[in-house]
């Protein structure tokens, strides 16, 4: 009979071995389904783990796709500390990149070097904008944000849909639904010659550092984490409950938008139905496999990058559906929140427990 | 009351077979956890019909060694034996088989259900509803707990609905009934009565185990007390033939030295004044607050005692400003200043403090380091952050500065809060809020479950608090420390406050008639009256 039983405490160990664990549990899965597909299961984990990184091309498009799920992973990291459960993100990094993409194609033909600072910005006011939905919402009404700020998620993804078939849509297109390409002055400088590797990438690390900076040093990153341990002692130290609210889905929205804006002023280059593979959603892995810390979802994003790219490479190599990047992203998650169970219960070979609480 | 029963046990003393076999031996019984041998090699006996108390403090082992005999928990090593015969209890069902009952300090009682269908709950074998109401009046009258069978539980009082608990043991005709610290919830005519109750049992041949720290109520109760020290054995004796200072001394392994209660003008200037406060709970089963009124002077330590659950946590969260009172911020002055809307921290910044009465996860957050928990409340009036940054260095300072003035016993000021013992733990949060010297203090049950040593400790802070002026109020159900330690009494009960009293001039009876409500009194009375008749 197998039993769990509480530890008692929070085990620090296992709460750093659970990702490492969650990860080998999930090459294990990988070789029983690429087996099962008839793929030779060697060949296949390293065509999909390992071949994107011989490449110099290929670490500089990590580092591309790393770049938003960093960024967004930081801020949601940040907020989930306190307990506050933004799904959104996905439609803040829309909001980013509609509000950035208009303004770039609104000054189509200027080359101010202004423009690219102002097209960030509204990138950055455009998620916060859409953060700042739910926040209302739920220190208002109390409505759930899961609920609010993953609905509102496909507002956001179908007002693109809408704006790059209809009134955005390049004049020059040939009626394809893509809006006109941004101007040089809006687009982000490129970091490493001959790559698409932008200036994100270096905000991202920014985002980093700023991130420990709140989460270790600021008063109100202290008050972010009493909140999401023990919310009965922020409300007796007199912590303002809303204001984390707002602050986390401000925060969360606006570095979501400035991932959105930096992916289309970055990477793309103009604005197309379908700018994001989930980032936003993927994000909230990111977070949770780097323990919601800066430093652990700066390593969560590089590895859940790599499984894009990863991939793409295989369904080019061997022919692997396009479906398996997902398939490994939640086989992951799944295995994580499995494993994370341990940091709370031990497991227990025995007869079945007596203990009852008293 | 001492005196009175005093006589009584002896009166039921000659009554007791001498060389009786024992109903339950434990030999050598010992029980390990991670860290800590919470039992270590413990054996006692008791006999039938006798009244036994476990004497400990917190952490003596008095827990983990009951849920060993009621099954709850399995011993490592060591045998028990009832009626002489080595039996093994596997499960709570197995020891009420035997013929254990217990009534735990917490009351396992669904709220919204009646009495007779919380009862029927714990029947397995009782299907008949009107024969069960039957037999819960014929058990109840017999034994002097009244209970009405069909009343919601959420409308009982905590002494009602131990009666629950009782007679829900005494229907299974127990010959050993287990009880821990059942008093702590009673008024002391409650108590009292059902000391009655205990000893009427006694006289029937039931065993009892009793489980306490109150010495005065084991001398007058019991005739054999095994006492425990940090999972040991420490001494076997008859509490009638003992002094409770010496049992107490045998408890805490150290002589006790008394709190000193001496000079500190009380001045005329009212720091704290609360006039007609109203609030309704947020809680379902919570108590309203109903028009309380008090005030309390520079310092002055003012009681208010009370049985749990009549409203002190309601009081103390609108104290502290947890619930706030937007609508009349006058109820509530700091120093002459309306503070009804204002939350904690501004309440903190004004220069008063609060320490709530749950340490873990309300005074302090466990998984944090103890510099991080001094942080919590001190931030502003100890200047520990500039611009929105956490001043690391200072806090730090301060911390260790509350571990060393508090003897508060840890690896440092990294240590996790939750990684401290109980009386530790409440050492530390006391020690950081006096550090702040605040004007004002208010105070949630002390020293609740916190060692004698750690006790005397935060009591003696208390009252020098009190002598450098500040106002400290004192929210507790311990009666003897209220006693102890405060210059003037309020008794909370229902939501009520009822008027000052100062400590000399009002007796323990009269304040336990207080904290029974006086219209809940009548009725109790009315009805225990037919049942006693």
């Amino acid at each position: 009979m197998v039993r769990l039983e509480s530890r008692g405490d929070v085990s620090r160990a296992w709460s750093l071995l659970s990702p490492v664990v969650a990860i080998v549990l999930t090459l294990i899965s990988g070789v029983v389904i690429f087996s099962a597909m008839g793929k030779d299961p060697g060949l296949a984990l390293y065509t999909y783990f390992v071949q994107p990184l011989t490449t110099a091309f290929g670490v500089t498009e990590l580092l591309v796709k790393a770049t938003p799920l960093v960024l967004i992973g930081i801020g949601l990291s940040i907020g989930f500390r306190a307990n506050v459960w933004n799904i959104g993100a996905e439609g803040q990094f829309t909001i980013g990149a509609i509000v950035g993409g208009g303004i770039a194609i609104a000054f189509h033909d200027s080359d101010n070097f202004l423009l690219l600072p102002v097209v960030m910005i509204g990138g950055i006011l455009g998620g916060m904008a859409w953060g700042a939905v739910p926040a209302f919402l739920k220190t208002r009404f109390n409505a759930n944000e899961i609920l609010t700020s993953l609905m509102l998620t496909y507002v956001a993804v179908l007002l693109l849909s809408y704006l790059v078939h209809g009134p955005w849509r390049d004049p020059d297109g040939y009626n394809f639904p893509e809006s006109r390409l941004f101007p040089a002055a809006a687009m982000m400088p490129v970091l490493w010659e001959d790559s698409r590797l932008h200036l994100g990438a270096a905000l991202a690390v920014l985002a980093v550092v700023g991130g420990w900076v709140i989460l270790s040093r600021a008063v109100i990153g202290f008050q972010l984490r009493v909140v999401g341990q023990a919310p009965a002692a922020a409300k007796h130290a007199g912590f303002s409950q809303n204001k984390l609210i707002w602050f986390s889905l401000l925060l969360g929205g606006g570095l979501a938008g400035l991932a959105g804006v930096a992916e289309v002023a970055g990477t793309i280059g103009q604005l197309l139905p379908s700018i994001s593979p989930g980032y936003g959603f993927t994000a909230i892995i990111v977070a949770f496999l780097g323990r919601l810390h800066p430093v652990g979802v700066l390593l969560a994003g590089l590895i859940m990058a790599l499984s894009y790219i990863g991939g793409e490479v295989a369904q080019i190599e061997i022919g692997l559906p396009a479906a398996v990047t997902g398939l490994f992203q939640g086989i992951l998650l799944f295995f994580l929140l499995g494993c994370d169970v341990l940091t709370h219960y031990r497991i227990r070979f025995g007869a079945p427990g007596r203990a009852r609480g008293s | 009351m001492t005196q009175q029963s005093d006589e009584m046990a002896e009166k039921q003393d000659g009554g007791e077979v001498p060389d009786a076999a024992p109903l339950l031996a434990l030999d050598r019984i010992t029980k390990a956890f991670p860290g800590i041998v919470a039992n270590d090699s413990i054996s006692f006996q008791i006999k039938p019909g006798e009244i036994h108390a476990l004497l400990g403090e917190n952490g003596a082992g008095k827990s983990t060694l009951v849920k060993i005999i009621y099954g709850v928990l399995g011993a490592d090593s060591g045998t028990l034996s009832w009626n002489g015969a080595p039996t093994a209890i596997p499960g709570p069902a197995a020891a009420r088989d035997l013929g254990i009952g217990m009534v735990f300090q917490h009351f396992s009682l669904f709220e919204a259900m009646t009495v007779l269908e919380n009862i029927g709950l714990a029947m397995n074998d009782q299907r008949d509803m009107t024969a069960l109401k039957q037999r819960v009046i014929e058990v109840s009258t017999s034994y002097g707990l009244p209970l009405d069978p069909d009343r919601h539980v959420h409308s009982l009082s905590v002494g009602e609905r131990q009666r629950i608990e009782i007679v829900r043991c005494l229907l299974q005709n127990p010959k050993l009934l287990i009880l821990d610290e059942p008093t702590s919830v009673l008024t002391p005519q409650e108590a009292e009565k059902l000391f009655e109750t205990l000893r009427q049992l006694s006289d029937e041949g039931c065993a009892i185990l009793y489980i306490s720290h109150k010495l005065d109520e084991v001398k007058a109760l019991c005739e054999a007390a095994t006492i425990l020290r940090g999972g040991k054995v420490v001494a076997t004796c008859d509490p009638r033939q003992e002094t409770a200072q010496g049992m107490a001394e045998l408890m805490i392994g150290q002589k006790l030295t008394p709190t000193r209660r001496d000079g500190g003008e009380v001045s005329r200037t009212d720091r704290i004044m609360v006039s007609r406060l109203s609030i309704a709970s947020e809680d379902q089963f919570g108590i309203d607050l109903r028009e309380i009124s008090f005030k309390v002077r520079r310092g002055e330590i003012l009681g208010v005692a009370g049985v749990a659950g009549n409203g002190q946590t309601e009081l103390m969260s609108a104290l502290s400003g947890e619930i706030q009172n937007r609508r009349q911020p006058d109820s509530i002055r700091f120093d002459g200043l309306s503070v009804g809307s204002l939350n904690p921290a501004e309440r903190r910044a004004l220069g008063a403090n609060f320490v709530p009465e749950e340490r873990n996860g309300h005074a302090a957050v466990k998984d944090m380091s103890l510099s991080d928990n001094a942080f919590l409340t001190a931030a502003t009036r100890m200047k520990l952050m500039a611009n929105g940054m956490m001043r690391h260095g200072e806090i730090r300072s301060f911390a260790d500065k509350v571990i060393s003035a508090f003897d508060v016993r840890t690896t440092g000021a990294e240590a996790a809060a939750g990684s401290l013992s109980g009386g530790n733990l409440q050492k530390y949060i006391v020690g950081r809020e006096i550090l702040q010297e605040p004007g004002i203090l208010i105070i949630s049950q002390p020293t609740w479950g916190v060692d004698a040593g750690a006790a005397a400790t935060i009591r003696q802070a208390l009252m020098d608090l009190a002598r450098r002026g500040c106002a400290v109020l004192v929210i507790s159900q311990d009666l003897d420390e209220i006693f102890e330690i405060c210059d003037r009494i309020v008794v909370i009960s229902e939501g009520m406050v009822s008027e000052p009293r100062d400590i000399e001039a009002i007796t323990v009876e009269e304040v336990g008639l207080l904290m029974g409500g006086l219209h809940d009194l009548a009725d109790t009375v009315g009805s225990e009256g037919r049942a006693n008749g």
